[in-house]
C-alpha cells in the first residue's frame, strides 16, 4: 500500500516542478529494517517516483560503512539530500507529517542551490568559518 | 531554516531527528518540547525562533571554547 495517497501525489509533483537542478535523496538503512526505517524508505521511494529531477539511492548502513562514514551516518533511518554537492543536508527517522512539507522545501532549495534566506542572514553567516553542527529535534505531527 | 543555513553555508551540516525514534538523544538533549535546536552541543534553542533570532544563537558559537580550538 501507498504511504503517498493519490490526491497528494498531484499537489506534490505540482511543487517539484520548481526543481531546477537534479537532486539525489540517499537512504540508509539495514537489512532486517526497523518499522520506521521501512516507512522511510518507501516514503523516499514514493517521492522519488514523482520528478524526474530526482533520483533515489539506497545503503546498507551495516554492509556499506565507507559510504556510510564518507556522509557522516552513525544511525538510521537515515536520508542525505544532495544536489550539486553535499550540502550537509540529513534526516535522521521518518520525514513524515510537518516535516514532509519541509523536505519537500529542503529539495526544491537544495535543487536550486539557492538557500532562500534574507540578504542580512547570508551577510552574517560569512562570519561561519568553522565547522558547525545543527541538529533540530522535531517529532511527527 | 537550519538546512537553509546549511545550504548557504559550506562550514554548516544540519540534521533533523526524529526524537521519538532516537530516545537516547532525546534524553541526552533534554527534549521535552519540540522543536528544539542543538548547535554544537553548546547552544540549545528551545521552540520555533524567527530568521534574525536563530541566526543570533548560531553565531554565539564563535564565542564558546571549541571554535577557537
Amino acid at each position: 500500500m501507498a504511504i503517498i495517497e493519490e490526491k497528494d501525489r498531484k499537489e506534490i509533483q505540482k511543487r517539484l516542478a520548481e526543481m531546477a537542478g537534479p537532486v539525489k535523496i540517499i537512504n540508509f538503512t539495514q537489512e532486517l529494517e526497523c518499522q520506521f526505517c521501512r516507512e522511510t524508505r518507501q516514503l523516499l521511494q514514493e517521492l522519488s517516483e514523482l520528478s524526474d529531477k530526482l533520483s533515489f539511492e539506497v545503503y546498507n548502513f551495516q554492509l556499506d560503512k565507507e559510504i556510510a562514514a564518507a556522509y557522516k551516518i552513525d544511525k538510521i533511518p537515515a536520508t542525505v539530500i544532495e544536489g550539486a554537492k553535499d550540502y550537509g543536508v540529513r534526516y535522521f527517522g521518518i520525514p513524515a507529517g510537518y516535516e514532509f512539507a519541509a523536505l519537500l522545501d529542503t529539495v526544491i532549495s537544495v535543487s536550486k542551490g539557492d538557500s532562500g534566506l534574507s540578504e542580512s542572514t547570508r551577510e552574517k553567516l560569512k562570519a561561519i568559518t568553522n565547522p558547525v553542527h545543527i541538529q533540530v529535534y522535531v517529532t511527527p505531527t | 531554516m537550519a538546512h537553509a543555513i546549511a545550504i548557504e553555508n559550506d562550514k554548516v551540516t544540519a540534521d533533523m531527528v526524529e526524537a521519538t525514534e532516537f530516545p537516547h538523544l532525546a534524553q541526552k538533549y533534554h527534549i521535552h518540547g519540540v522543536p528544539k535546536t542543538i548547535i554544537n552541543e553548546d547552544i540549545h534553542v528551545e521552540g520555533a525562533v524567527p530568521e534574525f533570532r536563530f541566526v543570533q544563537e548560531l553565531l554565539k558559537v564563535m564565542e564558546t571554547k571549541e571554535w577557537s580550538h
